[in-house]
């Protein structure tokens, strides 16, 4: 494994992140918060997965995963509340 | 020899995954309104994480089954959180977009 090529990955990751927080914190409305949000959590999964690599640790896949679950929980979550029904 | 190709090719997929990341968040940033940077930011990052994690499992082989078990997972819900948060908002009264042509959810109401 080439040390190079994962800084590159995580030199993309991070101008993601940077784009969606600029989404996230200027965001006209509440949804267009939840929507940055909802592909700041993909960007997060995948980024920790590649510590779980950089770091040589099987059992760090098991925080993306509930990571992964929270935030589907968190995003149906607020998808109630717009809509009225929490 | 099979393991450094399987190397490469697992870079190759982790490059793209990142890549649609990267564009699904231009999209994020760029887009008119919030339906446009739903169809934008949903579609690829979800592609972008089945991607980057097929690409880590092909560098780690005895991680894959766990790693698909993950993508399985994110490309099963992505989809509901993104109709459930589209159909709320349409609900909760957020506009479209002003060059938008077609309403398709207001038609289908009116019949």
């Amino acid at each position: 494994m080439n040390i190079y090529f994962f800084y590159l990955i995580i030199s993309i990751l991070a101008i993601s992140i940077a784009l969606g927080l600029y989404r996230l914190v200027k965001g006209p409305s509440v949804s267009d918060r939840a929507v940055a949000l909802d592909a700041l959590t993909n960007v997060t999964t995948a980024l920790l997965v590649l510590i779980a690599v950089l770091s040589a640790r099987f059992i760090y896949l098991d925080v993306a995963l509930v990571y992964a679950i929270l935030a589907f929980i968190g995003v149906v979550a607020i998808a109630r509340y717009l809509e009225g029904g929490l | 020899m099979i393991e450094e190709l399987l190397d490469y090719i697992g870079m190759f997929f982790v490059l793209i995954g990142s890549l649609f990341f990267l564009f699904g968040t231009i999209g994020l940033v760029r887009m008119p309104d919030l339906y446009n940077r739903m169809q934008a930011s949903t579609k690829t990052t979800t592609l972008g994480v089945l991607s980057f994690l097929v690409g880590i499992g092909l560098m780690e082989l005895s991680w894959l089954i766990k790693l698909l078990i993950i993508a399985f997972f994110v490309v099963l819900t992505a989809p509901i959180g993104a109709s459930a948060l589209a159909r709320a908002s349409y609900k909760h009264g957020i506009k479209l977009w002003k060059k938008s042509v077609v309403d398709k959810y207001k038609e289908g109401k009116n019949d």
